[in-house]
């Protein structure tokens, strides 16, 4: 053994958790060779699919001649729901309330009716536009207040979380307000649009490279669509170019047509919707209608909250459920309800199913909470941060500790965040100035805003709950990395590898890192609820444990010392003060003595559980705290803003990768004030979405984001609870952050009224609904 | 005549043929040159995950500018050099120091705007030696990323053009002079036209060729920069024929002063016109700084801004406020003019007769003492269309009353239109805020705005009021519009 090299051994491993690593693609993302779906070497005989779409909101389909779609040039075949072998749904939901293509009744303009494949994906567009569709029209609502006076259905049950007396509570309150708040939804614009490719197999056979969050779920929904098991099909996705929530459930449409013409006409089928098809046809973010009834005292304490969240659903179930309760566990946000009573309405619209998107129904239950602090403000004549840090959960055991779900929050260090940002951000200072400044500007108008984020960490599924991982190390000492996470730019195969180079001690380019797929890893959860490295890390930790433990054994007999003193040391182990050897040749000797280096993790949260019936329990494993102020000016003339600064303290324990967690954060931040501010959905009165395309629809440019942005991380943070590292889930908690947009906005509109008139601001905070505000506000002024 | 269209692919000569008159250049990259490194993010010009470099002989000078590959045709290349993101690494693997800034700065997450926020950048490396955050964040108006919030884009921008590690590595600057040499051999003095499944291309050799294709082709469509025309391609799947492109006849390009004001050839692209525009007309800057995306104001011209006769289209309200003159050509009619505004008749409906084309537009500067201004009100501050779009030309004359008004806007009817109303109402009265306020209620006279994704009848309407209150505080002395930066910021 060549010991000499030892001397030089380093004390520490390139890329152990905890440090700052670039993203493991890094240097191909910029050079344009990290591989995404559509660039990957086309199959001979490729064939391409394009979708034929409702041009109705709601009708019974009457008749359908598909002959021009036939014969037009190219194309190979038409799909229907009856080509369907298996079922003709892709409800993710289990409701069997969302048809693949749809038969006879359409609920939704934009819905898909049928598919058509052709040898190139211009002949399959083109043709797609042929169809003779007759339809019986029958009555349709697309929004909340139609669904309310229609008394529409809802799409799945909703929940009620209650705690006191909230009803005799708010009898009793010195003060009380009642009102209401619009929230929009939002498309989740991830720059890769939706992409499936199958390829037919021998048997029932069938692969699928899918652009998704959830590969499991698309092997599930292949296998009901085509009528097969599940061991028949297999999905990989190396990255998606984003996804947001966006390809939790949405991608099942494309990877069952792609599999199912595939199968059908036996050849390679790549579906690749135009954008304009993809935001049609693919759910967004809910709309909200928050109605609320506070009770509160002269000091702006909470007594009690009674809200309402009814949510736009769109046509079907899709996660509507789980989206509407997680707007209650969030309707709270960081404060303390001694009574309440929540109630959400899932409600059935002719739109598109809306689905997953970051933050789940957390920002919109925290947006209409917010609102409710501004009202009291408002009405007190006091700055909202005061209300705010009235209310704040106070410390375990204090007796205002309990959510309005019974679950005891005991990790609270929302009060820190708040007063360490209201220093470092020289909020008072600030705010003073700005109400200076408003007093003699006559156009312009400054707004300055704190708000408090408080997000529960944890699928509240239990079962989701549950990660697996496959580790080998080969006898080169090379490691092979496998787990059931997916990679869509927020880094959670770079955190992963981090986790098992620091538990093998190797450089962290010694760990390959391989394309999700349900061949390796089985039965995994989508990679959703921020959850992703909480998750996949712990069960790759609990695999290369396995590993290690094996390897122990075999040195303490091989070299006869005890177990405890064999060291992983930076690539290389020590066995006591015997031996110190590098890790390829320790393992290579570990191969010979026939040890197994290969290992399956497995992980599951620990404590959680949740009875929804009863609305009790501890649906989460912990909370990720952060705050944030923003300046804003707007020009009372027209309505058009700037963010003019944002100052951000956020809480992800102690960060695994500090580079990937502030760009979780900051990224998250913009995407939260697009939703908030420009990003508008807009439905004509055929129930059409109007804004489908980049053109008409606004997510933030670099021009938009924070003129000066401050972001750090609270590095004194750690988590108290046993995760990977310490660390803190990050994906979706910071989306939230971008309230204080919306609040500072509103704080700008009130300066016209004298700040004593709750400007009621609804959600997105277009130029347009910013001067409808202020002349709102001035015509009411007195 | 010819019937082939050449230009340079990175370091390859291409030489095509058999192409169809609206075949992309992106799909030519992926599909057929299996480039992948260029990505499709909407097909529409508005993300920018398709950019791409075109260089081009301009003035004897070879200048590379950012387009979107999604709209561009194959026929519009002819003579050029297409740079994609795979033409930066050394052939070492070696990464260009924009995309070494952009990992250190950890400029990517998903990745897949990446090679367009790489390619932007290079094209403002290229193109500025010391680019301030107003310049890099004008540089990127026409890239999507929703991912990072672009701060760690910003920074790595920032930090690798103040650094500018030895440009003497650039793939660009090193074979300058070999590619202008190539591309000189390239250039083509005849008709170029390829016909495929019955479709064809017509690449003119001169305006006087181009007027003999439209004669003998009068239903044929006129591209130029193909920002709009793209569109109906990609996303209307519209067939267009026989497609005649305009962007390469020098005679379009040129720009010319005189007593009459700036003459700007139907073939200028808003970056050509930018310097001398802003120059002459300070007012008009930070409309041009507004219009589309950097890459979109590298391919779209003002000739194809008045030509397609959109009723949003942001140059038309300005250019009518200064009195401009719209300058028309035809084989059969030669060259005739018009007051612009008389050139938009109705929705869809101008002034051009068959076979002829916009061949310039003459913009008279205003007087010395003549308040001119045009705000342009969208959802989104940058590469958005306007909601409205108004632009205000005063003068005041004696005993500082309005002796002159020339108000007009867009998106407030189905044409770009005077206000005639309102500045019946100004005029002769004293510029004061009461005459402000009672000319206001002229603008029900002049428009009746609609309701549409953009903005509602009710905002458009009352917007285009208080921009009169804008215009008049401004005139006053006192800036009024919210800047991002201010004046000579960095
Ligand atoms: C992402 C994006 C952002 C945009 N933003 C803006 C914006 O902010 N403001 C705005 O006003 N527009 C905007 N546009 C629209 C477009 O860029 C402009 O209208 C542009 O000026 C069109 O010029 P072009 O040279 O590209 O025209 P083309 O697309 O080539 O042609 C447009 C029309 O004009 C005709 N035409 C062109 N030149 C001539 C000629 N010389 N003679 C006769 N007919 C001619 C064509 O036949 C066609 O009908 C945007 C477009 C995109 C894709
Ligand atoms: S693909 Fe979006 S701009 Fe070209
Ligand atoms: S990194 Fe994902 S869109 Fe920019």
């Amino acid at each position: 053994m060549d010991n000499k090299a030892l001397d030089i051994a380093p004390l520490e491993i390139r890329g152990p958790m905890h440090s700052t690593l670039r993203h493991d693609s890094a240097h191909k993302h910029v050079s344009g060779t990290a591989e995404y779906i559509d660039d990957m070497p086309e199959p001979a005989g490729l064939l391409h699919g394009a979708l034929g779409l409702s041009d109705r909101a709601h009708a019974e389909i009457l008749s359908m001649d598909l002959s021009a779609v036939t014969a037009y040039p190219g194309v190979v075949a038409v799909l229907t729901g009856a080509d369907v072998p298996g079922e003709n749904d892709v409800s993710p939901s289990g409701k069997h309330d969302e048809p693949l293509l749809a038969d006879r009744l359409v609920q939704f303009h934009g819905q898909p009716v049928f598919a058509v494949i052709a040898e190139t994906r211009d002949a399959a567009r083109r043709a797609a536009r042929l169809a003779k569709i007759t339809y019986r029209d029958l009555p349709f609502w697309t929004d909340i207040d139609g669904a309310l006076a229609n008394g529409a259905p809802v799409v799945t049950d909703g929940m009620t979380l209650s705690r006191g007396d909230a009803r005799a509570a708010l009898e009793d309150a010195p003060r009380r307000l009642k009102g209401e708040m619009r929230i929009g939804g939002q498309e989740h614009f991830y720059l890769e649009g939706h992409i499936a490719l199958a390829i037919p197999g021998e048997d029932e056979d069938v692969t699928v490279w899918s652009s998704t969050q959830h590969p499991s779920e698309v092997q599930h929904m292949v296998g009901h669509v085509l009528g097969i098991a599940s061991n028949a099909v297999t999905v990989n996705t190396r990255r998606m170019g984003g996804g947001f929530g966006g390809k939790e459930t949405q991608g099942n449409q494309f990877a069952a047509l792609a599999a199912l013409a595939a199968k059908k006409l036996k050849r390679a089928v790549k579906f690749r919707p135009d954008r304009d098809e993809d935001m049609t046809a693919t759910g967004k973010r809910h709309d909200f209608l928050v109605s609320y009834d506070v009770g509160f005292d002269d000091e702006g304490r909470i007594h009690a909250v009674d809200a309402t969240y009814a949510a736009r659903c769109g046509y079907s179930a899709d996660l509507s459920g789980p989206v509407t309760d997680r707007a209650l566990f969030h309707a709270d946000n960081s404060y303390f309800y001694p009574n309440v009573h929540l109630t959400s309405k899932p409600l059935k619209t002719h739109t598109v199913s809306n689905t997953a998107f970051r933050g789940f129904g957390g920002p919109q239950g925290m947006v209409g909470c917010e609102r409710i602090i501004e009202e009291i403000a408002y009405a007190l004549g006091k700055d909202p941060l005061e209300i705010r840090k009235a209310n704040f959960y106070g410390p375990k055991g204090s007796g205002r500790d309990v959510t309005p779900y019974h679950q005891q929050v005991e990790d609270n260090i929302i009060d820190r965040v708040v007063s360490e940002l209201e220093a470092s951000s020289d909020y008072q200072e600030r705010r003073r100035a700005i109400i200076d400044f408003n007093r003699n500007s006559r156009v312009i108008r400054k707004g300055i805003a704190l708000t408090p984020v408080k997000f529960g960490i944890s699928f509240t599924m239990t079962a989701f709950n549950q990660a697996g991982a496959l580790v080998h190390v080969y006898s080169d000492g090379s490691i092979h990395l496998n787990h059931g996470g997916t990679e869509m730019g927020q880094g959670l195969y770079t955190k992963v590898a981090q986790v098992l180079a620091d538990a093998f001690q190797v450089d962290i380019d010694k760990v390959k890192i391989t394309a999700t797929t349900t061949a390796k890893v089985p039965n995994t959860s989508a990679t959703a609820a921020s959850s992703g490295t909480d998750l996949n890390g712990a069960a790759a930790y609990d695999a290369a444990r396995q590993i290690k433990t094996r390897l122990i054994a075999f040195a303490a007999e091989r070299w006869n010392v005890a177990p405890e003193s064999i060291r992983f040391a930076p690539n290389r182990v020590e066995i006591g003060n015997k031996e110190t050897i590098p890790f390829p040749d320790f393992i290579r000797l570990a191969y010979f003595a026939r040890v197994q280096l290969s290992a399956a993790g497995f992980y599951k949260t620990p404590k959680i559980h949740w009875d929804r019936a009863a609305g009790r329990g501890t649906p989460f494993y912990y909370f990720a705290y952060g705050a944030s102020v923003t300046e804003v000016s707007i020009d009372t003339l027209t309505g058009e803003y700037l963010i003019d600064r944002a100052d951000i303290l956020h809480d992800v324990g102690k960060s695994l990768n500090p580079a990937l967690d502030i760009g979780q954060v900051e990224g998250a931040y913009v995407q939260g004030m697009g939703w908030l501010t420009t990003e508008e959905l807009w439905w004509d009165n055929k129930g059409r979405l109007r804004t489908h395309a980049p053109s008409t629809y606004k997510i933030p440019l670099a021009s938009d984001r924070p003129k000066i942005f401050n972001v750090s991380l609270a590095e004194w943070s750690e988590n108290t609870e046993a995760t990977i590292g310490k660390s803190k889930a990050v994906g979706e908690p910071p989306f939230m952050l971008a309230i204080s947009v919306l609040e500072a906005l509103s704080m700008a509109v009130a300066s016209v009224a004298d700040y004593r008139i709750c400007p009621r601001l609804d959600a997105p905070a277009t130029p347009e609904r910013i001067l409808m505000a202020v002349e709102r506000l001035k015509a009411a002024r007195t | 005549m010819a019937s082939i269209i050449r230009f340079l692919l990175n370091g390859e000569e291409v030489a095509l043929s058999d192409i169809a008159p609206t075949d992309t250049l992106l799909d030519y990259l992926r599909l057929r040159k299996r480039l992948t490194g260029t990505k499709e993010g909407c097909a529409e010009g508005d993300c920018g995950a398709c950019t791409v470099l075109v260089g081009r002989l301009v003035d004897g000078a070879l200048a590379y500018e950012g387009v979107n590959a999604c709209i561009r045709f194959l026929g519009s290349l002819s003579g050029t050099h297409v740079v994609t993101v795979e033409h930066l690494a050394g052939s070492d693997g070696a990464l260009h120091p924009i995309q070494q800034a952009m990992v250190d700065y950890h400029g990517s997450q998903c990745g897949f705007c990446t090679p367009g926020f790489v390619m932007s950048l290079y094209g403002l490396w290229l193109s500025h030696e010391n680019p301030g955050r107003p310049e890099i964040e004008r540089a990127l108006q026409g890239n999507l990323c929703r991912c990072t919030g672009y701060e760690p884009i910003v920074k790595a921008a920032l930090a690798v053009t103040r650094d500018r590690p030895s440009v003497l590595f650039d793939p660009l600057e090193k074979t300058r002079t070999e590619i202008m040499a190539r591309l000189w051999t390239m250039q083509v003095n005849e008709r170029v036209t390829i016909s495929k499944d019955g479709l064809s291309l017509i690449v003119p050799s001169s305006a006087q060729d181009l007027a003999e294709v439209l004669a003998d082709n009068p239903q044929a469509t006129v591209v130029a920069g193909s920002t709009d025309v793209g569109l109906w391609v990609t996303k209307q799947m519209r067939q267009i024929n026989p497609v005649v492109f305009i962007n390469h006849l020098a005679e379009l390009q040129a720009v010319d002063l005189s007593s009459d004001g700036i003459r700007i050839g139907a073939g200028v692209t808003y970056s050509q016109a930018m310097e001398v525009l802003a120059r002459n007309i300070p007012g008009l800057q930070p409309l041009l700084w507004r219009l589309g995306g950097e890459q979109v104001r590298n391919m779209g011209t003002i000739g194809g801004n008045i030509a397609n006769g959109s009723p949003i289209g942001d140059m038309p309200p300005p250019l009518i406020a200064l009195g401009a003159t719209v300058h028309l050509r035809s084989a059969a009619g030669g060259q005739r003019s018009m007051p612009l505004e008389n050139y938009f008749i109705a929705y869809g409906k101008q002034a051009r007769e068959p076979g002829e084309f916009v061949e310039a537009v003459t913009v008279p500067r205003p007087a010395r003492d003549a308040h001119f201004a045009v705000y342009k009100i969208s959802k989104r501050r940058d590469e958005d269309i306007s909601a409205l779009c108004g632009a205000f030309h005063v003068v005041l004359g004696e005993g500082g009353r309005v002796s002159h008004a020339v108000i007009a806007f867009g998106g407030m009817a189905a044409t770009p239109k005077r206000a005639r109303a309102v500045e019946k109402a100004l005029l002769g009265k004293p510029w004061t805020v009461e005459t402000i306020e009672a000319a206001k209620a002229a603008f029900d006279q002049d428009y009746q705005p609609l309701t549409d994704w953009r903005a509602t009848a009710d905002y458009r309407q009352l917007t285009a009021r208080n921009l009169l209150t804008r215009f008049y505080l401004e005139t006053t002395g006192e800036p009024q519009e919210l800047k991002r930066f201010a004046a000579g910021e960095a």
